[in-house]
C-alpha cells in the first residue's frame, strides 16, 4: 500500500508508557537471543538455506503464514476494510484459502520430491537453465527491493503512530533482522516467525473482542454501519453483480477468476518466500499439512483485521478520510484505523503488545524476504551463473555476506523511496509483473508434460511482458483500465485482478503454442516434475484425522459456510 | 535442541506478567484522565493473566530437560 509518504505529519497517534516501551525491548532481547542461540545450528548449506528440512508441520505452516502477515498488511487491510468494507476479506478467502490447498494437495508433492532449493530451481529442471535465470534474477532483485520499500512505509508508520524518528526505526529492525538471519540462517527465520506470529494475535486479538462488546454484538454492528456508511459494506458476495454496485467498483468475475483463480494462485504456489518455508518441513506429510494449517490460521485472520476496520467504521466518532486529504488536512486517514483502535481499547502493557505485534509483523516480513534473496541469489544466480566449483562452506558463507548486503541494499532502496516517493508505486507494480505469468509456467509444468523448456521459457517470457505492457497502457492513458478490466465503471483494484487474468492466459497461450512447435522433452527426464510420470509417495500409514486430505475437506467446508454466512 | 515453543512460552510469561501487572496497578490506582474506552473491564487483568497462565503450561511442557 502507498501509505503515509505525504509531507504532512500528525500528532502521534499513541503515546507509550514505561511497561510499553519494557515489552517492546524485550521482544528485541528475545529474538537476538534465538538468533544467537542458533548460530551454531546453521553450518551447511542444507541448515543455513533449508533450516536442515526438520521442521514440522505446525512450526512450518505457522512460519508459511507469518511471512505474509506483515504489518503493512494488517494495517493496510484494516484500512480497506473501514474504506470498502468486509469485501476485503476476499482477499484473505478466495484470494487465499483455495490456493494454498491447492499448494498443498497438488503442488506442494512436486516441489518437495524434486528437493529443490527454491522455485525457480523448479524451473532449471523442469525447463532448463534460462527459465531459471529469468525467473531467478526477477525475483532476487524484486524481493530486495520491496523489502526497502516496506521497511521506509513501516517507519513512516512509527513516525506516525509513536513519533519514532524514521533512521532509528530503519536501522534497529532491520540489522536486528540481519543479526539473527545471518547467525541462524532459514532456522532462525522461521522461529522468529512463529514467535511473531504467536505475538500477533495475542497482541492484536484483543481489540475485535473489546470492539464487539462495545458495538454491543454483530448484529448491533451491522446495523451501526447500516447507519454510517451503507449496508453494503457488510455484504461479501452481495454486491459483485455489478461494477457500480459495491464501494471497490469490482466484478465477482475479476474476484473469482483474477484474485481467486490467478493472483492468489500464483502469490501463494510460486512466490518463493512463503514457499521456502514449507520446502523447510521434515517429511511430504508436514510439507502437504502446513499449508493446510496455515489455511485455517489464514481464514481466522479477517477476525484481528477486517473487524478492527469496520469497528472504526461504526464507534470512531471521527470519518476517516482517503491518505491524500489526510496529508492536506491533518485528519487521519483510513490506515490509521487499525493504531487508533489500539489507542481505543489498549491500556498500559496492552498497548505495548499490540505494537510489539506491529513490529513483529515487520521484522517477519522482512526476514522472509531476505532469507528467501539469500538462497535464490546463492543457489539459482551465484552457483549457476558465477561460480559452480565452490564447497558448500563456500556457499554457506556467501549466504551470510548476501544477507547482510540484501538488508543493506534494502536500506538503501528505503532512503531513495525517502527521496522519491514515487519509486514506490513502480516498485510494487513490477512485483505484481511476474506473480501471475511464473504460476501459468510453474503449473503447466507439473501438470502438462508436453510442455517444454523453450515454450516454458517464451511463455513466462511474454505474459510478464504482457502485463508490463497493460500497466504502461493505463499509466499513460487511465481511461484504458476499461478496456483492461472490460467496464467503463472499473476501479484500480480491477485493474490489477485483470492485468493478472490477462497475462496468464498469454503465459499459457504461448507456452502452449511453443511447446507444440518444439521437439517433446523425453518422459524419463520429467520423472519426478511432472504429473502423471511421477510416483508421489504416500503420506504413510496413518489414521484418517492425521492426514492433509482430511484436513483440506475441512477447511473447504468451513471456507464455504462462511462465504454463506456473510454472503 | 530447544523448542520453538519454549521460547514462545517465555515470551508469553513476561508480557503476561508485565500485562497483569499494570492492569493491577491501574485498578488499584485508575488515572484521572483515562482516555480508553471500556476501561472499567480491566482487560489487561485478565489478559495479561491468560497469557501469563498459557505462557508457564507452555515453558513447562517444553522445558529443554523434557
Amino acid at each position: 500500500m502507498t501509505l503515509l509518504l505525504a509531507g504532512a505529519v500528525p500528532i502521534r497517534l499513541v503515546h507509550l508508557s514505561a511497561v510499553d516501551v519494557a515489552i517492546i525491548a524485550f521482544y528485541f532481547v528475545l529474538v537476538l537471543s534465538i538468533g544467537w542461540y542458533l548460530k551454531n545450528r546453521a553450518n551447511t548449506g542444507e541448515d543455513f538455506f533449508m533450516a536442515g528440512r526438520e521442521m514440522t508441520a505446525w512450526v512450518a505452516g505457522l512460519s508459511f503464514l507469518s511471512a505474509n502477515l506483515g504489518a503493512l498488511e494488517l494495517m493496510g487491510w484494516a484500512g480497506s476494510a473501514y474504506q470498502y468494507g468486509i469485501l476485503a476479506t476476499h482477499w484473505y478467502w478466495i484470494g487465499a484459502i483455495p490456493a494454498m490447498l491447492f499448494l498443498a494437495l497438488v503442488m506442494m508433492p512436486f516441489y518437495y520430491i524434486s528437493k529443490t532449493h527454491s522455485v525457480p530451481g523448479y524451473l532449471k529442471l523442469r525447463f532448463g537453465e534460462p527459465s531459471r535465470a529469468l525467473s531467478a534474477i526477477s525475483f532476487a532483485f524484486m524481493t530486495v527491493l520491496m523489502s526497502g520499500v516496506n521497511m521506509f512505509a513501516m517507519a513512516k508508520v512509527m513516525q506516525i503512530v509513536l513519533g519514532w524518528d524514521i533512521n532509528f526505526s530503519i536501522w534497529v529492525s532491520s540489522l536486528t533482522v540481519a543479526i539473527y538471519v545471518t547467525l541462524g540462517g532459514l532456522r532462525s527465520a522461521i522461529f522468529n516467525e512463529v514467535l511473531q506470529f504467536v505475538l500477533i494475535w495475542s497482541g492484536a486479538l484483543l481489540v475485535p473482542i473489546l470492539g464487539l462488546y462495545e458495538a454491543g454484538g454483530w448484529t448491533n454492528l451491522k446495523n451501526l454501519i447500516g447507519e454510517r456508511a451503507s449496508a453494503q459494506y457488510v455484504h461479501l458476495w452481495a454486491g459483485l453483480g455489478s461494477f457500480s454496485a459495491n464501494p471497490m467498483g469490482i466484478h465477482w468475475t475479476g474476484i473469482v477468476f483474477g484474485l481467486g483463480a490467478i493472483i492468489s494462485m500464483g502469490y501463494w504456489t510460486t512466490d518463493f518466500l512463503v514457499v521456502q518455508r514449507i520446502l523447510a518441513a521434515k517429511d511430504i506429510r508436514s510439507a502437504e499439512l502446513a499449508p493446510i494449517i496455515g489455511a485455517g490460521f489464514k481464514m481466522m485472520v479477517p477476525f484481528i483485521v477486517i473487524l478492527p476496520g469496520l469497528l472504526g467504521l461504526a464507534v470512531l466518532p471521527e470519518k476517516l478520510v482517503p491518505e491524500s486529504m489526510a496529508a492536506v488536512t491533518g485528519a487521519h486517514s483510513y490506515n490509521d484505523v487499525l493504531p487508533l483502535m489500539f489507542a481505543r481499547y489498549l491500556g498500559p502493557g496492552l498497548l505495548g503488545l499490540g505494537i510489539t505485534a506491529l513490529i513483529a509483523g515487520f521484522m517477519s516480513g522482512m526476514a522472509g524476504n531476505v532469507s528467501a534473496f539469500t538462497t535464490v541469489w546463492t543457489y539459482d544466480i551465484y552457483r549457476p551463473l558465477i561460480n559452480s566449483n565452490g564447497s558448500d562452506h563456500h556457499y554457506v558463507n556467501m549466504g551470510r555476506w548476501t544477507t547482510l548486503i540484501g538488508v543493506l541494499i534494502s536500506i538503501g532502496t528505503a532512503y531513495l523511496v525517502m527521496q522519491f516517493a514515487s519509486i514506490m508505486d513502480y516498485v510494487q507494480a513490477l512485483f505484481s509483473f511476474f506473480i501471475a505469468p511464473l504460476f501459468g509456467t510453474v503449473v503447466l509444468g507439473m501438470l502438462w508434460k508436453r510442455a517444454t523448456g523453450p515454450g516454458g521459457f517464451w511463455g513466462l517470457l511474454c505474459g510478464t511482458l504482457c502485463s508490463i505492457g497493460m500497466w504502461a497502457w493505463v499509466k499513460v492513458d487511465p481511461t484504458a483500465l476499461r478496456y483492461v478490466a472490460l467496464s467503463p465503471h472499473a476501479k484500480g483494484l480491477a485493474q490489477d485482478m485483470y492485468q493478472a487474468l490477462w497475462s496468464f492466459l498469454v503465459c499459457v497461450s504461448v507456452t502452449v503454442a511453443v511447446s507444440l512447435a518444439t521437439k517433446p522433452t523425453a518422459d524419463g527426464d520429467l520423472s519426478g516434475l511432472v504429473y502423471g510420470l511421477t510416483e508421489v509417495p504416500a503420506v504413510g500409514e496413518v489414521p484418517l484425522y492425521q492426514r492433509p486430505i482430511f484436513w483440506a475437506a475441512i477447511v473447504t467446508v468451513v471456507f464455504f459456510v462462511l462465504n454463506i454466512v456473510f454472503w | 535442541m530447544i523448542s520453538i515453543w519454549f521460547f514462545v512460552g517465555i515470551s508469553l510469561v513476561v508480557n503476561g506478567a508485565l500485562i497483569l501487572a499494570a492492569g493491577i496497578y491501574q485498578w488499584i490506582d485508575p488515572p484521572a484522565n483515562a482516555t480508553v474506552v471500556l476501561s472499567y473491564l480491566h482487560a489487561g487483568v485478565w489478559w495479561g493473566a491468560l497469557l501469563l497462565l498459557v505462557g508457564i503450561f507452555y515453558c513447562f511442557r517444553f522445558a529443554p530437560k523434557r
